[in-house]
Formats: C-alpha cells, structure tokens, sequence
C-alpha cells in the first residue's frame, strides 16, 4: 500500500482535518445552525409585520388597549400585566433548562430530572397562557362597526372610556337566520351573525347622547381620535356597514385586520415552537429518568433540547417588545 | 465534560463563584430589564414621546433593551460566552447581519407606502 497517502502534510493545523476546531459536537452545532435558519424565520416575519405597521403607522392598533385583560379578573383594564407574567414564566423556564444543563455536567441524574420537570411544568403554563389569550382576543370585549371601506368605528363615552356595544344597544327580533348546511346549500357556509345589526347599533347610538365614535386614526398625541356627536352620527349611519365582534383573519374589532392575522400568524408560530418544546423536553425527561444519559455518562442530549428551549425564549423577548410594548 | 464556564457577566463588574450563582444572577438582571420595559409601557412618560431617527425614544429604549435581554439569553443561558470565537462569529454576526439587511428594506419600503398613502397623488401602480 505504498500509494496510501499517510500524510496530508497539514497535521497540527487546525482545520487539517481529524480535530474539531470549533470545540463543538456535530449536534450541538446542527443545532445551532438551525437555530440560525430558525431566526432568520422569525424575523422574516416580524419584519413582514413592521412593514404592514409603517405602511399603516397612523391607524394601527395601540396594543395597550387590545391586550388589557388578566385571567380571574374580569372588566378591569391591566394592559400588558399578563404577557408579562408570560414573559416571566418563560424566563423561569429558561433557567429551571439551563440549571438542568448544569447538573448534567455534574452527571446528578436527580436534579436534572427535576429541574427538566420544572421546565415542562413552565412550558405548559405558557402555552396554556397563550391559548387563553387567543381565546379573549377572537371572543372581543367591546365590538365595533365596520364602515365599507374596511375602517373599524369604536365607541367610546363622554369621558374617553371604551363602550361595549351590549352597553347602549338593544338586540331586536332578528329576522334572518344564520344559513347552515343542513337547511341551505350544502357547499356554503356561513360564520356566527353578530347579535346586533347595523340599525340596531344605530339607533342605540341615537338614543344614548353620552357615546361618541372613536376612529383608527392616531392624533397628534398618540391617541386615536374621537368624533364629535355629530361627526359620530354621521359617521355610523352613512359609512357603518358591519358589526364586528371579535377578531379573526377577516374582520378585527380593535383595528386593522392585518394586525390580527399577525397576531395570529407570529404568536401561532411561536406558540406551535414551544408546544414542539414541551414535547422534546418530555422526551429527554423519560431518557433521563430511564438512564439513557446516565448509561452514556453525557448529558449533552440535554444541552440540546436546552438550546432549542432557550431559544423559544429568545423569541419570545422579540415578540414580546414588537407585539407589545413598541 | 469537563466545561470551564467564564464566570463573570458586565465586562467583570459581577463575578460569581459558581455557574448556578451566575445563573440566578442572570435571572435577576433579566427580570429587572422586563419589569422596566413592563413599567415604561404602561407609564408611556411624556419625556419620552419625542422622536430620535424617526422613532420614538421610547421605542429606541425599548429595543436596546430587548437587545441586551437577547445577549444576556444567548451569552449565558446558550453558553455562547464558553464558545470558540469562530463559532460564535458565525451564529451571531451571520444572523445580525441577514437581519438587519431584511428590515432595512422592509421598513424602508413600508415608509414609502404610507408616504404615498398619505401625501401622495398616486392612486396604484407606485
């Protein structure tokens, strides 16, 4: 075997071949490099969301006033309180995942277990948190007329504060049934009526001189602007189109459509990662339990998972700041 | 696994003797960061209203501070701090800089939208 090359004459370089010069296993720097991609993803959509936010910067939703509400605590507005008891349970999360990282180096099968458990524990309470969320945000609070253009009208009192349609407006006698399958054309469908119809809305709105209309558009002081009494009348009767109650991909009671298929999109992504979280973490959970590391006298599996989880962390502070708080 | 974890956060300002105690150190500066975002969201101080490169300065503290929260994230809790520099340079500047070039454009062109929407004389096709 005299052809045999034995030497590539590069030994004792460091990228020669046959060393690791990144000091990295193979996994643990897949996972980086996916966690790479997997950013590249998220920004791709938070950017999509900043560009739909410019280009409607003077009508978009104040996230403050869509996001106020705290389980166990009905009609109080908390903006923001709840997200960030989200953020924190995630942050929590994160730590209970890198302390178990830190006693698989220590090779304590005890501690990782239990601190693994912890952050599934976590991992759960936030998706959970999320999934109310979204419930509370599609359900609405208050309802607002769609005029044909596609801008939502609110309403609002005397005083600045938010108005619910139930508060001012009388449901009648409806007189048209919503169509379902079984007694209409199989092939469509129809989404649930509003409980209020546009003449209902107003004449509620005639009959009670203290509410105003609010519109999209963002003054001078960062507040969306309130029309007078006549303005207001005007407004609903010659533009009001729909009743929106809620949130979906196709109507928003508290602005701008996009702003809910974002919401959607952004936090459904993000969700659907930390429920993929919580399932690989309850799969490493039962390899630690069953020993599998133990046997292998490395815990790196677990250094893994934790990249991925923190990572799920990482995204949310992004979202977090975007969705929230700018 | 014999790791050497580096043990000091903020340029050596606070060392820890233990990588659990640096940790919990994390945890606390993480969570001070986001109380004072939670806090400034909801006060929305008046000083802070005035703009600074087309942003609020609110909003610029905001992603300073979001910003900070993601070092602190990936430096200790991803042991980026305990990695080669090489493989470091790669993960980090590889997305820095795919990401600042994205929303770059995007926002650029998002302005320009509501410039036309709302000065321009264009109807489409803009």
């Amino acid at each position: 075997m005299s052809t045999t090359v034995v030497t590539t004459g590069t030994e004792g370089k460091t990228w020669g071949g046959g060393n690791e010069p990144l000091k990295a296993s193979y996994g643990k720097m897949m996972m980086w490099f996916f966690i790479v991609s997997d950013a590249l993803t998220f920004s791709g959509f938070l950017a999509a969301y900043g560009f739909s936010r410019f280009k409607f910067i003077e009508t978009w939703p104040i996230a403050d006033e869509v996001f106020t509400h705290v389980p166990f605590l009905h009609g109080q507005n908390l903006p923001m309180i709840y997200v960030a008891f989200m953020t924190f349970v995630l942050i929590m999360s994160s730590v209970t995942m890198v302390l178990a990282v830190d006693a698989g180096h220590h090779l304590n099968k005890a501690k990782v277990t239990l601190y693994m458990f912890l952050t599934i524990i976590g991992g759960l309470i936030f998706v959970g948190s999320q999934a109310w969320e979204w419930a509370t945000f599609i359900k609405g609070d208050y309802g607002a007329i769609q005029t044909k253009g596609g801008n939502i009208l609110q309403f609002v009192d005397t005083d600045g504060h938010r108005v619910a349609l139930r508060d001012f407006v009388v449901a009648g006698e409806n007189e048209r049934a919503a169509h379902e399958r079984k007694n209409g054309l199989w092939f469509v469908s129809e989404g649930a009526l509003p409980t209020y119809t546009v003449e209902e809305v107003i004449h509620g709105l005639e009959s009670h001189p203290n509410v105003l209309v609010r519109t999209q558009d963002i003054n001078e002081h960062g507040h969306k602007t309130v029309l007078s009494r006549e303005e207001s009348l005007k407004q609903i009767k010659t533009n009001g189109r729909h009743v929106v109650e809620g949130a979906n991909l196709h109507v928003n009671e508290y602005g701008s459509p996009l702003f809910a298929d974002f919401f959607f999109f952004i936090t459904g992504f993000h969700g659907f990662h930390v429920f993929s979280g919580v399932i690989i973490n309850i799969i490493i959970f039962f390899n630690v339990i069953l020993g599998t590391y133990e046997k292998r006298k490395s815990y790196e599996m677990v250094e893994k998972v934790g990249l991925y989880w923190h990572f799920v962390d990482l995204v949310w502070v992004f979202v977090f700041t975007f969705f929230y708080l700018v | 696994m014999a790791h050497a974890h580096k043990l000091e956060i903020l340029r050596g300002l606070i060392k820890f003797k233990s990588n659990t105690q640096k940790i919990w150190g994390v945890l606390i500066l993480l969570s001070i960061i986001t109380s004072v975002e939670v806090v400034l969201g909801i006060e929305k101080p008046e000083a802070l209203m005035g703009h600074v490169l087309g942003m609020k300065i609110l909003n610029w503290i905001f992603i300073i501070l979001t910003i900070a929260k993601a070092y602190y994230i990936t430096w200790d809790f991803m042991h980026m701090r305990d990695e080669t520099s090489s493989l470091r340079r790669m993960v980090v500047w590889t997305a820095i800089f795919l990401i600042l070039y994205l929303v770059f454009i995007l926002l650029q062109e998002g302005g320009y939208i509501q410039d036309v929407y709302s000065a321009g004389f264009l109807k489409k096709d803009f």
